[in-house]
């Protein structure tokens, strides 16, 4: 028979559909409107996990966020790990399987979509139960931007299939008419699906909208399956609800045995009977109020059971008045099972009394409400113990912050709506008449909760008494952690792992406080909660990255002219964010053979490089120069317009920071220059200076990376080249000489040309507005020029002994360490400056830059090999350095190296021995410039 | 995993020690436990403000090697790995230590001469290390995506394999539960507020549980030193920050490595339990808060998801914070201080876990003798004045 | 995700920012006449104080200016502007 627990009618369930899912290989049948857990029981499938370490059955247990066992694994649809059966809603096709508390990844990619959004708000409402949406209303009504979001499919929280009135109507009228006015307000968004995890500092909150999920296979692929919501709210009204408790007692894992109010709920939210015929027990009024919904749901009430003697109240005549008697101060002091490990008894006994046993197939208990403060703690808020309602309820205010209705232990309907508005009216800072709540026929209290933790023989059945059912941790544990000498709940929790998986020890976490406290002679309040983190219910990992994902996971930046390069074949390095040619190899060529020709083409004829990735920094004002002059180690102030000059930085610790070449353009207008990787860095730290420590400098920086595109024209063919692209242009040595700049037209392109060489070689840097790069690198290509990437700029730039700064540095370097002493000004202070003369930064024996030359020619070093005297001698070997650039050169006929080598030059001539992953090649100390180290190439 | 019968005593505070060690973190502990193993000074007393080893020692992603690029750094944190390799049997306690090596990728062709650097470094200096191909990369951790087409594709590693990981709470209680059966009080819920002087000398300390006076005193609390330094009336090189970390549920075993990415943010282990442990980038903000910002955690995932796409559906279950003590050049401070008879431990950012042994037995000869062990004497405080850092940070970048 | 208190552009995203560390560390008028300990202390030996912390930020993604905040290191709540 297709679902024998369900009710012939009642439940929000959709009864004209039916779905099928499978469950561990079997088919059942559903109703739309089902969770995975509702559907189980309608269809008497008991056991939906197992223990990890003990491998006993267990059973669904609550029926929402806290549900400590049911989490299964989905293997429909995407498909998805750990994913709590209480929450997750029935669809055709489904397909799940039990788990034992570990999930399993699937190899494949999820390729499902997952968005980010964000959004500011006056108030934002959590939890759409009777005092959320109270307190939404009573917020919205003033014109206030209010989000609501609630994490079940519609609002209404407890309310959702229960038997309340407001304003004699059924509350779910109020619930939807509230809904509608709310959904109908401008400023207002209501979220359904949506779970806020994460309270943030400044009000930041987090929260994840699942939005296709329920359709199940059915989901379009276009909407992305989750969003994650980042909420920036000036004010936040917590209504989060409450968590229900059990009591503990020996064997309190069998499948069968729930939570009071989640048995009721099942009966009358979904329609389906939890079990046939139940013994309740509670500590509170709430459970006896279970019996009555389980009772007139059609459940047979084998026993109530109250921890307390009270005094007859409006809960027992209501019993009373079903046939039912309360047996008072009762408790359950063990269970029995059938083959199967499912319930089939309890064993019920008054305190020292003789234990009774009951046959039944629902044990439904609940040890009252635990108040979920978990966004109220990480907020900042403590949690404090309250004697009256046996629980830990919010302590002090949180400024901005509003708790309200359960959540701040106000359990009462009539209060809590109460509650809910004026909180929500004061949220939005409203004046004048609140909006009144609705009438509520809510039943009187009978008595106060009792801190109930544990009935029966615990002592003797410890570890059958679990206190954490997904961890499988128990009552003995809890008693070792103690006896090991354990005092603190953190403790505790790390000892047993008592409240660390995935359902975090929602139901049973205060639970095993209050067992802590009483092993410890302590009040609860003073033993305390463990801290609540974020996020509040799991949150996947595919969510969290969002979009970014691919090329999207950092921005890719391209030169204006990179599709030219594509177009001939280059092989990219990632330089920072920007994508560079390394090397353009033609058919048939390695890295090695189209260097060597890129190299050649450079070397002996006309070359050309992309470099518009270098760092651009416009300066104007009158004192720039002094600017430049306390930033850069040399000096710039004395630079006559038209001329460049190349410079270096440091930090104030004294070591390099970058070098590029500056260039006066006017004489209150500098362009500078910075290594591809550093600009914006540079950018920031001119900012700095000129904004924190020297405001009175007349200077503005502007960023004019992007603006400019560049070529760099290289070799001895070059001025041949640009005569012909710039016939306007006095190309002659004399007339445009080294480290100048001329304005010109290159190409019938308005261009600034720089004559500077990283290479040695006679070259120019053709500067033009950014949109006609491609155009410039047409003109200049067609003259026949040869492209080459940054593998042959650093072999070239390395012939000459010229740095890159953070390859032949490394933030240990000063510009002396560097060779660069010849660029650092004695006559006039820099930053950095001071440092230099510190006892370490002075010593002689630093290590310096150096040529390195291997022994063997074929040899090309590897970069990061480290210099040694004896490369046999016993670990730890004495390092003098390492090898940071390394080589092969067209131009030597052999390889060749840069390193930096504790005392520099003063090893000139001596043979090291340069050892990578474990081979050691003699190495020959040079100076670093190995080609032309006259200068005479670069007038050409 | 079964624990011990008895850990550790709650003893009220005596009037006096020889040495009290503020902080009882993994630092403090095993201070505490090499001054009475190594030195025989058994009358110690380690202060805790909270309950013990409940800061940065609880909170950290259990990732211990010694792969440092320094000749100083790689000493020390060897010295620490090789006491690692023994530590379960000398505490008498399964610490869970798990040697299943560490990987550090590199994404781009500086991370790579980096890399190669290093480990030439390592290997010089007698520290296990290999560069590994991306194809070695990808036979050693199958689910680690090393297409070229990533946005930072995966260009080789560094590999130590014996580095790895050991459980961090269980590593904490078994130097107490050591320490304690040497005599040593542990003291918890017992907060420094202020110290006894008698002249240049420290005397003693003054606790939220009444007044202790201490022959000498060693601070070793983390991101809280510069607290305690301040009430000395001295400064250190350091800044507090949030460092987040997080765990996923339980799951099937995918991992036997530790990977970690500098370049772009990742590093993850998977615990013998089964959960997925992954620590984030440092908050750039000072912060005793233990607590930093979702969109570190966020970027974080978007980075592992891209190396190991079968993250995609595993969930976040629980993030968290540490508070690191960040120094200029990302290495310790430890040594002597300006004060007579108080000694400094702190600095360590984010790589104190792995350095737990080798700290506690180096600080614990250095306070026993009154002067730096070999060991410690680079990493004195007067190296920021002479400029001799000890630059992990600028030279190698890769830390935690 | 703090929310920066921009002087310039009002409340902000800390994503929008860099953080700058201790306010009021001046640069020194003349740092040749320090000595390598008052270098030092210049350079390195900055507050990290437990509670209100006068820092800079650097609104890098929106108006680039530099500016000067009280904020809490434990509740990192920031003093309202005066």
């Amino acid at each position: 028979m297709s679902q024998p627990f369900r009710r012939v009618d009642g439940g929000r369930v959709d009864r004209g559909r039916t779905v099928t899912f499978q469950f561990d290989g079997t088919a059942y049948e559903a109703h739309p409107g089902d969770t995975l857990s509702s559907a189980l029981l309608a269809n008497g499938v008991r056991i939906v996990a197992r223990g990890p370490y003990t491998g006993r059955p267990r059973g669904v247990y609550g029926i929402a966020a806290e549900e400590p066992n049911a989490f299964v694994q989905v293997d429909s649809g995407p498909g998805e790990p750990m994913v709590r059966a209480t929450t997750l809603e029935v669809y055709d096709g489904l397909v799940a399987r039990s788990l034992a508390g570990k999930g399993e990844l699937r190899a494949e990619p999820d390729d499902s979509r997952y968005d980010k959004t964000w959004a500011h708000c006056d108030v934002l409402v959590v939890g759409a139960g009777p005092a959320g949406l109270a307190a939404a209303h009573a917020a919205a009504v003033t014109g206030a931007r209010v989000i609501l979001a609630d994490e079940r499919p519609s609002p209404g929280g407890d309310l959702l299939g229960g038997r309340a009135h407001l304003d004699g109507r059924p509350a779910m009228d109020w619930v939807a008419d509230t809904h509608a006015r709310l959904a109908a307000l401008p400023e207002v968004r209501v979220l359904t699906r949506t779970t806020v995890t994460g309270f943030y500092d400044g009000n930041f909150l987090v929260a994840v909208q699942r939005r296709t999920e329920h359709l199940g296979l059915a989901a379009p692929a276009h909407v992305a399956r989750q969003r994650l919501w980042h909420i920036r709210a000036g004010r936040v009204v917590l209504a989060t609800g409450a968590h229900e408790r059990p009591i503990l007692f020996p064997d309190n894992d069998r499948p069968g045995i729930m939570l009071a109010a989640a048995a009721a709920g099942y009966a009358w939210r979904y329609g389906v009977l939890p079990g046939r015929r139940a013994v309740v027990a509670g500590a509170h009024d709430g459970a006896l109020w279970a019996a009555v919904e389980l009772v007139d749901a059609g459940v047979e009430l084998a026993a109530v059971l109250d921890v307390r003697s009270l005094p007859e109240g409006q809960v027992h005549r209501a019993l009373r008045d079903r046939g039912v008697v309360v047996s008072a101060g009762h408790g359950v002091v063990g269970t029995d099972a059938d083959a199967s490990g499912v319930l089939s008894a309890v064993w019920i006994a008054r305190t020292d009394g003789e234990a009774r046993r009951i046959p039944c197939d629902l044990l439904a208990t609940s040890g009252g409400w635990n108040p979920a403060v978990h966004l109220y703690s990480q907020a900042g808020g403590r949690p404090v113990w309250s004697l009256d309602h046996a629980a830990f309820v919010p302590g002090d205010p949180v400024p901005s912050v509003w708790c309200v209705g359960a959540a701040a232990g106000t359990f009462d309907l009539a209060d809590a709506l109460a509650e809910g508005g004026e909180a929500g009216w004061q949220a939005a800072a409203a004046t004048g008449e609140e909006p009144l709540p609705p009438a509520t026929d809510s039943v009187s209290g009978t008595g106060a909760p009792a801190a109930c933790w544990l009935t029966g023989p615990v002592d003797e059945r410890a570890d059958s008494v679990f206190v954490d059912l997904q961890r499988d941790a128990t009552l003995r544990d809890v008693r070792r952690a103690v006896g090991a000498g354990m005092v603190s709940s953190e403790h505790v929790k790390r000892f047993t792992t008592a409240g660390t998986a995935a359902d975090q020890g929602r139901t049973t976490g205060v639970t095993t406080v209050g067992i802590l406290a009483g092993l410890l002679g302590l009040p609860v309040g003073a033993v305390g909660t463990t801290t609540y983190r974020p996020p509040y219910t799991p949150i996947s990992f595919g969510l969290l990255a969002g979009r970014d994902r691919g090329r999207l996971l950092d921005p890719e930046r391209r030169t204006p002219m990179h599709e030219r390069h594509e177009a001939a074949g280059a092989v990219f390095e990632d330089v920072g964010q920007w994508k560079r040619p390394w090397y353009y190899p033609r058919p048939g060529e390695d890295l090695h053979r189209a260097v060597e020709r890129e190299c050649r083409a450079a070397r002996e004829s006309v070359a050309m490089m992309d470099v518009s990735t270098l760092g651009k920094i416009e300066l104007r004002g009158p004192d720039v120069g002094e600017f430049l002059d306390r930033v850069y180690t040399n000096r710039f102030s004395t630079l006559r317009v038209g001329q460049c000059r190349y410079g270096v930085m440091c930090l104030a610790d004294g070591m390099l920071f970058d070098d590029g070449v500056t260039a006066r353009i006017a004489p209150d207008h500098y362009h500078l220059t910075t290594t591809t990787g550093n600009a914006a860095k540079v950018l920031d730290w001119l900012e700095e200076w000129l904004q924190t420590e020297w405001p009175s400098l007349r200077v503005s920086a502007t960023s004019v990376t992007d603006q400019w595109a560049a070529v760099a024209l290289v070799g001895p063919g070059s001025r041949e080249v640009l005569s012909r692209l710039a016939p306007a242009l006095d190309v002659s040595a004399a007339a445009f000489p080294f480290l100048t700049v001329r304005d010109a037209t290159v190409a019938g392109i308005p261009a600034r040309v720089f004559r500077i060489s990283f290479t040695g070689e006679l070259s120019y840097e053709i500067n033009v507005p950014a949109w006609y790069g491609l155009a410039l690198w047409d003109a200049v290509a067609a003259a026949g020029v040869t492209p080459y990437g940054t593998e042959t700029m650093h072999v070239l730039r390395a012939e000459k002994g010229f740095i890159v700064a953070g390859q032949d540095t490394d933030g240990t370097v000063t510009p002396h360490d560097a060779g660069l002493g010849w660029a650092v000004s004695t006559a006039k202070h820099f930053i950095g400056q001071r440092s230099l003369t510190r006892t370490d930064t002075a010593r002689a024996d630093r290590k310096r830059l150096v040529g390195l030359l291997p022994a063997d020619p074929l040899v090309v070093l590897a970069e990061g090999a480290q210099l040694v005297v004896d490369a046999d001698a016993p670990t730890p070997v004495p390092m003098l350095g390492h090898v940071t650039s390394s080589y092969h050169s067209a131009a030597l006929g052999r390889s060749f190296a840069l390193a930096l080598v504790a005392g520099g030059l003063t090893h000139r001539g001596e043979t090291f021995y340069a050892v990578d992953s474990g081979r050691a090649h003699p190495v020959v100390v040079t100076d670093p410039v190995f080609y032309d180290a006259e200068g005479a190439r670069r007038d050409g | 995993m079964t624990h011990p019968d008895f850990l550790w005593a709650d003893p009220s505070p005596k009037r006096g020690y020889d040495v009290v060690v503020i902080g009882a973190g993994g630092h403090g502990l095993a201070t505490a436990y090499y001054l009475a193993r190594n030195h025989g000074i058994t009358n110690v007393a380690v202060l805790e403000r909270g309950w013990l080893a409940g800061g940065n020692m609880a909170r950290n992603t259990t990732i211990i090697r010694s792969n440092y690029l320094w000749d100083a750094s790689a000493a020390i944190y060897e010295h620490s790995l090789k006491l690692w390799e023994g530590l379960s049997e000398e505490l008498d306690y399964d610490i869970l230590f798990s040697q299943r090596g560490v990987l550090n990728l590199a994404h781009s062709l500086p991370d790579v001469r980096e890399g190669v650097r290093r480990v030439n470094a390592n290997r010089l200096n007698g520290v296990d290390a290999e560069w590994l191909t991306p194809a070695e990369v990808k036979k050693l951790v199958p689910i680690i995506n090393t297409s070229q087409e990533l946005r930072y594709p995966v260009l080789g590693a560094t590999f130590q394999p014996r580095a790895g990981i050991a459980k961090h709470d269980y590593v904490a209680w078994a130097f107490a539960r050591a320490a304690h059966r040497l005599g040593v009080h542990l003291i918890q819920n017992c907060e420094v507020t202020g110290f006894l002087r008698d002249g240049d000398r420290v005397t003693g300390v003054e606790t939220s549980r009444g007044t202790i006076e201490a022959a000498r005193v060693a601070l070793c609390a983390a991101g809280h030193t510069s607290v305690l330094a301040a009430s000395l009336g001295f400064r250190l090189p350091l800044a507090s920050h949030p460092l987040q970390a997080l765990v996923s549920e339980l799951l099937e075993q995918v991992l036997d490595t530790v990977v970690m990415s500098n370049a772009i943010h990742v590093y993850v282990s998977q615990a013998h339990k089964g959960e997925l442990v992954m620590g984030a980038g440092v908050d750039a903000y000072n912060g005793y808060g233990q607590r930093g910002s979702f969109h570190v955690i966020e970027s974080q995932m978007a980075a592992a998801v891209e190396l190991f796409p079968i993250f995609a559906r595993a969930h976040v279950l629980r993030t968290w914070a540490g508070i690191v003590d960040v120094s200029p050049d990302a290495s310790p401070v430890l040594g002597l201080t300006p004060v007579e008879d108080v000694f400094v431990n702190c600095g360590w950012g984010t790589g104190g876990f792995k350095a737990t042994p080798g700290a506690g037995w180096v600080y614990a000869d250095t306070i026993a003798h009154g002067r730096p062990h070999p060991l410690a004497a680079p990493f004195a405080l007067d190296r920021f004045t002479t400029g001799a850092l000890v630059d992990e940070h600028g030279a190698a970048a890769v830390a935690h | 995700m703090l929310s920066v208190p921009c002087p310039w552009c009002g409340p902000r995203d800390e994503t929008e920012f860099r953080y700058g560390g201790q306010a009021h560390v001046a640069y020194p008028d003349d740092p040749a006449t320090l000595s390598d300990a008052e270098w030092a202390e210049y350079l390195f030996m900055h507050d990290n104080p437990k509670g209100w912390f006068a820092e800079r930020w650097f609104h890098t993604a929106g108006c680039r200016r530099w500016f000067d905040v009280v904020r809490h290191t434990v509740t990192y709540a920031f003093e309202a502007p005066r």
